[in-house]
């Protein structure tokens, strides 16, 4: 994943503009403000936070003045505006998980990873945070990863431990 | 067994795919209503059956689409409502996970009564795989045919598209999803004007939930006559309910209109009873938002008749002793559970995801959850109860959207219900950090020698 400083110019690659190019095809003429959400989206999964320079790249190429840009971003919980580890680990903390545990299993992640919510390991490999209902309370307690947002359900510490060790052995995508 | 009008399929192996959708009968509300009907007879079937919308509301389905403005030379959209992000509802996932193509389906028919030639599925972004399986399953349709040009040469062109969210409870609003649609901050809209006259981009807009959109179809296949004679009353059809929280089986179930409560908790076809050998405390019967029972109160209503899954019944004493079907999230406690705990996370949630445009809302949601907060971590006095209940009567009809009242109902309704065990958390607040109040007085309505349909 690349990594880029608040300070760094960016430049898309040719790959991420002609997605780009095809998202914005899917509104009417001149509604292409539209695009700005699943534009952001393949932004942050690819450099894995929304950096000051990447959505000032992303106003100039929507033609919209980076505070439209800026205020997207800091309106959605999902859109990160610092460095993340490389997994976001992101437990459900509302109600219906509370009833079957899941207080629990953000004390055994922070206690595991051992860095509080919101901070990233050392190694820069993780970082965690309770979040609001993902939609699956029948199933929690819930955690979802992302950048890919792959999903885990029914969580116990046993299940949370090997799921890190999963993701420290290899590349953990759908 | 029940009569199953969307789930009918959903242990056939392959039915994400497009192929075995197909043979299983799908598609053919699409044939049905493309070759053999026009827009308004589609819109006529949907009013016919009683259809009442599944997001929350429960708005006839018919009624709304009749709303829909159609003026010359401007575009009319359809927008699913695939934000689903109240607590205790994850029936529109399972939907689109295991059986993506009733909602394809549904969309392309429900999309031709209205004349919408775009449609767009606002799928919250946190679902990243749910749009994967999504997108794939529109692919698919394409290239058979169901969507493009000139669908099964009927001249009527359908482009489906799929729209992240970005993570906000409020984006399930629907004007705060179109205004989120439109690549802003998801800020409701005032209304009027109602979407129907003026939504995306200032066109005649419906919004529907997952679920109304995937129920056109057997309503299409069937006829609205046949749906309407599922369920009870002006209660028609069948509902997704999510079930969870203290249940032996808790998942996604799909109900008959009318099915006693009882049955749901403690039936092995639904719930299977309370977890752990456990008695049942408290029931949020419809997501979040709507008010909290005690067991009494849930399984009977104060007449003593039996309370049933549908929008009349579980509405049944108003909010002095009733509830609200509201989305079907159905979440229940079992007798170890803290009113008062589950009352502030709840308040959290909301203060969280008020998007801060009408002060009652802003700082009513912070003002109730930081009083919560005190009283469940021993620091309450007596006069804040009356305090959450002066602040909930003032959110209450003050706001713009209706997120206010989803916010204020959990916590009046919590203690019109379970004072007792807030004064409790008061007079005990060293006690109260240590155990749980239990199950109290007055929830007790199965004393354990007397329990249930299954055993
Ligand atoms: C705060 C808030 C959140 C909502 N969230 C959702 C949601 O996630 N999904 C949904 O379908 N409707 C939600 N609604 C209801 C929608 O505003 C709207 O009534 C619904 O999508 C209409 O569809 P229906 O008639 O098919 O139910 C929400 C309403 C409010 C006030
Ligand atoms: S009620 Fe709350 S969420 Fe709704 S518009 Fe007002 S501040 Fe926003």
């Amino acid at each position: 994943m690349l990594r880029v400083t608040e300070t760094e110019h960016v430049d898309f690659s040719s790959e991420l503009l002609s997605k780009f190019g095809e998202i914005v095809k899917r509104y009417p003429e001149g509604k292409h403000k539209a695009a700005l959400l699943p534009i952001l989206h393949l932004v942050q999964a690819e450099y894995g936070w929304l950096s000051p320079a990447s959505m000032e790249r992303v106003a100039g190429y929507l033609d919209l003045k980076p505070i439209e840009v800026y205020e997207v971003a800091t309106f959605y919980t999902m859109f990160f505006l610092r460095p993340q580890g490389k997994y976001v680990l992101e437990v459900c903390r509302t109600g219906p998980c509370c009833l079957v545990g899941a207080e629990k299993i953000m004390e055994h992640l922070e206690n595991k990873l051992g860095v509080k919510e919101g901070e990233v390991t050392a190694d820069g490999q993780f970082s965690w945070r309770g979040v609001e209902c993902l939609a699956a309370c029948g199933m929690g307690p819930v955690l979802q990863i992302g950048p890919e947002y792959t999903f885990h359900e029914n969580l116990t510490s046993e299940s949370v431990d090997q799921l890190l060790v999963d993701l420290k052995n290899k590349d953990l995508s759908i | 067994m029940a009569r199953k009008l969307l789930l009918e399929h959903i242990n056939v192996p392959g039915i994400h795919t497009f192929d075995v959708y197909r043979k299983q009968g799908g598609y053919r509300s699409v044939e049905k209503a493309l070759k053999s009907m026009s827009p308004d007879d589609v819109v006529e079937e949907v009013k016919k059956s009683g259809l009442r919308g599944r997001g929350g509301a429960g708005f006839p389905t018919g009624m709304k689409w009749s709303f829909l403005a159609k003026p010359e030379g401007k575009a009319r959209y359809l927008v699913c409502n695939a934000d689903e992000s109240e607590p205790g509802t994850f029936k529109d996932r399972y939907l689109m996970t295991y059986i993506p193509h009733a909602l394809i389906e549904g969309m392309i028919v429900s999309s031709f009564a209205l004349g919408a030639k775009t449609s767009y599925i606002y799928v919250r972004g946190e679902m990243m795989p749910q749009i994967r399986i999504l997108e794939k399953a529109i692919d698919e349709a394409k290239n058979a045919g169901f969507l493009g040009k000139n669908i099964l040469g009927s001249g009527y062109d359908l482009e489906l598209y799929v729209q992240p969210g970005g993570g906000a409870y409020i984006c399930g609003e629907e004007t705060a999803l179109i205004e989120s649609l439109e690549g802003k901050r998801g800020n409701p809209r005032i209304k009027p004007p109602f979407p129907a006259i003026s939504g995306v981009w200032g066109c005649p807009t419906v919004v529907n939930n997952v679920e109304s959109i995937a129920a056109v179809v057997p309503i299409i296949n069937d006829g609205g006559d046949e749906y309407a004679k599922v369920g009870i009353g002006r209660s028609t059809g069948t509902k997704l309910i999510s079930a969870s929280g203290n249940l032996n089986k808790p998942g996604v179930y799909e109900i008959e209109l009318g099915l006693p409560v009882e049955e749901f908790i403690y039936s092995d076809e639904y719930c299977g009873g309370i977890a752990n050998g456990k008695r049942l405390k408290a029931v949020v019967a419809g997501g979040s938002s709507v008010p909290i029972l005690p067991a009494n109160l849930v399984l009977k209503t104060v007449s003593g008749e039996s309370r049933l899954m549908s929008y009349e019944s579980l509405a049944e004493g108003g909010f002095q002793s009733g509830s609200m079907m509201g989305s079907g999230g159905f979440i229940a406690f079992d007798e170890d559970q803290c009113i008062v705990r589950n009352t502030w996370n709840f308040s959290r949630f909301y203060h969280h995801e008020s998007c801060g445009q009408c002060s009652p809302c802003r700082e009513g949601t912070g003002w109730m959850e930081k009083v919560l907060h005190r009283l469940e971590y021993g620091h309450g006095k007596m006069s804040d109860i009356d305090l959450l209940v002066d602040v909930s009567k003032k959110i209450e009809g003050n706001t713009i959207c209706p997120l206010g009242d989803a916010a204020a109902w959990p916590v009046a309704s919590a203690i019109r219900h379970f004072r007792d065990e807030f004064e409790w958390h008061v007079s005990n607040p060293k006690e109260a950090m240590e155990r749980n109040y239990g199950i109290g007085n007055y929830a007790d309505p199965l004393p354990a020698n007397e329990v249930p349909v299954a055993n």
